[in-house]
């Protein structure tokens, strides 16, 4: 078995034991499961408020694409949270902790080491949004219709993607980071840079957030491809895994 | 071929100087005992050789391998224990062996005697399915003992390897550094000096970022250590024997003192004036004495008087 290997099997072993796993794909499968379920309620839930019916009737009978609009907003905006709970101490702590001294005098190169925390938690959520996802797809077609399996499957990769990229800038903050509590900050400020920039309508189509927006029309027929955003997102996964990298390379331990 | 070969090793953390141009030799097959008082740079030089940290300057080798250019080569054939070891908290101790074994590529059923066996040998075969997070410090100091041996290594580091066991467990484990001296070299950082004397075969001590002393442990104790007296006094004297203590501080041939409970021990620059002028001071303080010897020279000894002195060799 590669070192590698070795390392990822350590590192789902922890997710498993953690319950990092189950966490994710429950709080995944909750809004998989309830997002096409308040859009179609939500024309009900309206007439409950005082003159509920009249804002009622000035609501379009809900829809497919609200469904999917509801899915893809809850479930990304959930998974970024998740992304940064998840993978802040994933190598801060170990340093903290002096567990990554212990291993790293081990013959295991720091790549591998990164490289399987990256995967492991690539995997967990790519199992976290899968599930949500398929629980999504089955009560999207009992309350709506059918939608295209290819172009769902499409929609959560999308989706994926921009979970990994902010699972890659935690990362690359967890590395560079002494603390737990720093590299938290140092993440928050990503986002939040992101968050910014993605206001400014010259940049937003070429940002990850604009995967969202790609993905919710492509579930329901939509063509309009965001392929620099898709560029973009890749670049930044990579750029951030390697800056991580270079970083945690160079570091001494203690 | 020397285990470890270090020379003008130096580390600096901003204004702290930890490492100031170190150089010793330890031989292959030497049970290194490396002393020294708290922030001599023992933990620093450990981490440099094993890899976790950089030199800012000096070499080093370990077996024969530059410890800057040849880490992952270096790691395959040492084992490390940390002074205090932490792991995984929800592995146990037998997943945590295995998942060492897995990281030096032992194959499955190597893997597996190899783990049964060093369960065994540090005692932890009744524990070995228990969570390490419900473990005592003892516990998991001797499971870090186990995941150090894992891959039998030629050269063993141990930081402290006995600060968090009780008086059993330190002797087994002495047993067990005893045992492994055939196979393998190890150095052994450590502030229990007596562990020294029983184990260690060579000793070098540090101060202040330099070696002060390297030479086998026999030598060292006939070349430094002035022959000390002990004389205890009777029970309820304690007072004034402690009062005389503090006075033979100021005797000229009185290089240290201690006092430990009822008695004092007192190492001699001049045995001859000690033995003329050491009693009758006794008696002139009007102790009642119970005891008075010239013990042999200890480790302890050799330390607080290099050590205390600042001597650099």
């Amino acid at each position: 078995m590669s070192i590698f290997l070795v390392m990822l099997r350590k590192e789902l072993l922890a997710q498993w034991r953690s319950y990092r796993l189950l966490v994710v794909v429950v709080v995944l499968l909750i809004f998989g499961l309830t997002s096409p379920l308040v859009a179609r309620l939500t024309p009900e839930l309206l007439k409950l408020l005082p003159e509920g019916e009249t804002i009622a009737g000035l609501v379009p009978p809900p829809t497919t694409a609200d469904a999917v609009a509801q899915y893809v907003k809850n479930v990304s905006q959930f998974g970024v949270i998740l992304a940064l709970l998840m993978t802040v101490g994933a190598v801060a702590q170990e340093k903290e902790r002096g567990t990554a001294a212990l291993t790293l005098v081990k013959p295991v190169p720091r790549l591998a080491f990164l490289g399987a925390k990256f995967a492991a938690l690539g995997l967990t959520f790519a199992i976290g949004i899968a599930v949500a996802g398929l629980a999504a797809y089955y009560y999207t077609w009992i309350l709506f219709d059918a939608l295209d399996a290819w172009r769902w499957a499409a929609l959560n990769g999308l989706m994926l993607l921009f979970v990994l990229v902010y699972v890659a800038l935690t990362l690359f903050c967890s590395a560079a980071s002494r603390s737990q509590v720093l590299a938290g900050g140092l993440a928050i400020g990503w986002a939040i840079l992101l968050s910014a920039l993605g206001a400014i309508p010259a940049l937003r189509e070429h940002l990850p957030g604009q995967l969202l927006s790609w993905a919710a029309e492509l579930a329901v027929g939509g063509s309009e491809a965001a392929w620099s955003a898709l560029a973009v997102s890749c670049g930044l996964v990579v750029a951030a895994f390697v800056g991580a990298w270079g970083i945690f390379a160079r570091q001494e331990l203690w | 071929m020397t285990a470890i070969r270090v020379e003008g090793l130096r580390k600096r953390f901003g204004q702290v100087q930890a490492l100031d141009g170190l150089t010793f030799t330890v031989q292959q097959g030497a049970v290194f005992g490396f002393l020294g008082p708290n922030g001599a740079g023992k933990t620093t030089t450990i981490r440099i050789l094993t890899g976790l940290a950089r030199p800012s300057g000096g070499r080093a080798w370990v077996l024969g391998m530059d410890v800057s250019t040849a880490r992952r080569e270096i790691a395959r054939r040492i084992g490390y224990l940390p002074e205090e070891p932490v792991f995984y908290p929800w592995m146990t101790a037998r997943e945590l062996l295995d998942h060492v074994g897995r990281m030096f590529g032992l194959p499955g059923r190597e893997r597996r005697a190899r783990v049964n066996e060093l369960l065994d040998q540090v005692g932890l075969s009744q524990v070995g399915g228990r969570r390490i997070g419900a473990f005592s410090r003892g516990m998991r100091q001797r499971l870090g003992i186990a995941q150090a041996l894992i891959n039998r290594p030629a050269l063993l580091f141990l930081d402290e390897p006995m600060s968090a066991l009780d008086p059993a467990g330190r002797r087994e484990v002495l047993e067990l550094l005893d045992r492994l001296r055939a196979d393998c070299s190890i150095l052994m950082s450590t502030h229990v000096l007596s562990d020294v004397e029983r184990v260690c075969d060579t000793v070098g001590i540090i101060a202040r970022g330099r070696m002060v002393i390297e030479a086998p442990r026999e030598e060292l104790l006939a070349r430094y250590a002035a022959p000390a007296f002990e004389i205890e006094g009777e029970p309820g004297n304690e007072g004034a024997l402690a009062a005389w203590a503090e006075g033979l501080r100021n005797a000229r041939w009185a290089m240290h003192v201690a006092v430990v409970g009822t008695a004092v021990r007192v190492v001699a620059s001049d045995v001859a004036a000690a033995k003329r002028e050491l009693l009758p001071s006794a008696v002139a303080a009007g102790l009642t004495l119970a005891r008075y010897e010239i013990a042999r020279p200890s480790l302890e000894d050799v330390f607080l008087q290099l050590v205390g002195a600042g001597e650099v060799a």
